[in-house]
């Protein structure tokens, strides 16, 4: 049987507000535990939760940013259940009154074509705190340093056909916020995670399958991989003629399987209400459409503009506009040595490249755009060449000087001496007899591939300086002669 | 609506309240006929009135997103059970 699979998935957004949502203490990672929480994070009986108009105008940014209908009237409620790192016993959420109502946003599938995913809707709510289950002599400890963090969880509609769209759209839901500034988007930090709700039921069924909820995902590459192993655990128990039990899963990354949290049977209940303490949020016209004045070019404009106007592929554009520091990096570098295409080939290479080694974002990059453009502009002048600019990279990253001081320091101007280079061509030719007969006697077709061991030759003896163009011409001009 | 004891302990059990068989029966009689209050209160015709959160109709007060509390750990975990390096220790949870 040909099985469909069904995707929704729910995004938490950690805001990058300065302090929390409802209290005065600092938002910020790696702290010493417990050193930022007031007695609101701490649910002391009689502290009262203020909001924080910081977290407000982000979710109203978002909100327009995936065009939606923005809740004038919302709510915040009680999410009840117990668990330590909770010490209110609840989780200030939103239930019926959303801030952000149904939106949509546009996914690149990789044939090309674009596909609308849906959003459901956004609400505001609190993070829990931390429990470190290391033994304290029997004993869970807790940091509440988290509590109350604001998040904005942002739900889809169950628009997604494969572990791949899913992907995407979390990819583009992550340039849109880091483009619009609402989040750093860090997913090893946990700023940014998701949990994924997974059905299969046969092609052509209108009727959705029992859905599995894979938890707390963070990171792209796990995304795909939870989805596609649970895709299979699903199909096989389904085409033994089992049935999928509705169930909220965890995916252990190390054994690349899915397996059912334990616990909470009754968990699910949270009996939400409307919080007391906390009055409606009223917003109105005006405050939205201001809100919406401000909103940046958004990724897929970026990107649309960087194929338009600066003549990049679709690839390309679309990996330099998914996340606002990269594609700020990018312009910049074109500021300078203006070739876009070049630009983009060093940005999304070999710098993209060191990046990744040393697992670093581009804002972080000890390379700077400026940099880079001079660097490309002196491949461009033929100042150097391709070996000589990734030896010229490489010392930039070390942060060993300035792109004309290292050339000059480490001798790394090409030779475009066409005199000198001659003489070198001459010399291989002269020293390498056996193989210059061997290209003679060679049929045409077959004389390009050869050429690549003269080419080699002379480089070696030039160093790695010579100019390589013109080494390819000369020596191809003066074989073709002997023959 | 009238609740039955096994609503009632079912509930307690989501509260983390213990209750003795007699305090369920108790519980069951008075929470239901705080439900027959509710259920007549529902017979009122209330359409066409817009719901009201409050009778002062306020609305939720906003707060400058600013830090404007450091670090109070130790008066907090002064008068904590136990605490060990600055972690609120708490009885071991499995999950």
């Amino acid at each position: 049987m040909s099985w469909e699979i069904v995707i929704g998935l729910e995004i938490h957004v950690q805001l990058a507000t300065k302090s929390k949502l409802f209290s005065g203490a600092k938002v910020g990672f790696g702290a010493e535990p417990n050193t930022q929480t007031t007695l609101v994070d701490l649910g002391m009986p009689g502290s009262l939760p203020v909001f924080n108009e910081e977290a407000l105008r982000m979710a109203v940014t978002f909100g327009t940013a995936i065009d939606a209908e923005i809740g004038k009237h919302s709510v915040f409620a009680r999410k009840n259940y117990f668990y330590p790192d909770s010490p209110k016993g609840y989780q200030t959420s939103q239930m019926d009154h959303p801030i952000v109502g149904m939106g949509h946003l546009d996914i690149q599938l990789e044939d090309g074509s674009t596909k609308r995913i849906g959003v459901t809707r956004a609400h505001l709510e609190e993070d829990a705190g931390k429990s470190l289950h290391d033994d304290f002599d029997g004993m869970t400890g807790i940091d509440l340093n988290r509590s109350s963090t604001p998040l904005l969880e942002i739900v889809s509609e169950p628009d997604m056909r494969s572990a791949k769209e899913a992907v995407a759209y979390m990819r583009k839901m992550h340039a849109i916020v880091t483009t619009i500034g609402i989040s750093d988007g860090n997913m090893a930090e946990g700023s940014m995670r998701c949990d994924a709700n997974v059905s299969i039921r046969p092609k052509g069924q209108q009727k959705l399958g029992t859905r599995a909820e894979l938890k707390n995902i963070n990171s792209f590459r796990f995304i795909e991989r939870a989805i596609n192993v649970e895709v299979e655990r699903q199909i096989d128990i389904l085409e033994d003629g089992g049935k999928i039990a509705q169930e909220t899963r965890l995916y252990d990354a190390d054994k690349n399987e899915t397996r059912p949290m334990r616990s909470k049977e009754e968990a699910n209940d949270y009996r939400y209400f409307p919080c007391p303490d906390l009055l409606p949020i009223k917003i109105d016209d005006a405050y939205i459409e201001a809100i919406r004045h401000t909103l940046p070019e958004l990724p897929d404009q970026r990107s649309a503009r960087f194929m338009s106007q600066l003549g990049l592929s679709q690839y390309d554009a679309e990996v330099l506009s998914s996340s606002r520091t990269l594609a700020d990096y990018f312009e910049a570098v074109v500021a300078v040595c203006n070739d876009a295409k070049l630009s983009a080939n060093w940005v999304t290479g070999e710098l993209a490249r060191y990046m990744n080694q040393h697992n670093l974002e581009i804002d972080a990059a000890p390379v700077s755009a400026t940099q880079l453009g001079q660097l490309i502009n002196r491949i461009k002048d033929d100042t150097i060449n391709g070996k000589g600019a990734k030896t010229v990279l490489d010392e930039l990253w070390n942060q060993a000087g300035e792109v004309d001081t290292i050339i000059a320091t480490k001798g790394l101007k090409q030779v475009s001496d066409i005199g000198a280079i001659e003489n070198m061509v001459d010399d291989v030719i002269a020293a390498n007899s056996k193989q210059v007969q061997q290209y003679v006697d060679a049929e045409v077709e077959k004389r390009g591939k050869m050429l690549g061991f003269f080419m080699g030759q002379v480089m070696k003896a030039s160093q790695g300086s010579a100019n390589p163009g013109q080494v390819n011409g000369l020596l191809k001009k003066k074989l073709d002669a002997l023959c | 609506m009238a609740l039955e004891n096994a609503d009632i302990e079912k509930i307690a059990v989501l509260a983390r309240l213990q209750l003795t068989d007699n305090d369920a029966s108790d519980y069951a009689n008075s929470i239901s006929s705080i439900l027959e209050l509710m259920e007549q209160m529902q017979q009122v015709d209330t359409d066409g009135a817009t719901p009201l959160s409050n009778p002062h109709d306020a609305t939720q007060r906003l707060r400058k997103d600013e830090v404007t509390c450091g670090n109070q750990r130790d008066a907090f975990m002064a008068i904590a059970p136990a605490s060990e390096e600055g972690l609120y220790l708490v009885p071991k949870v499995i999950d």
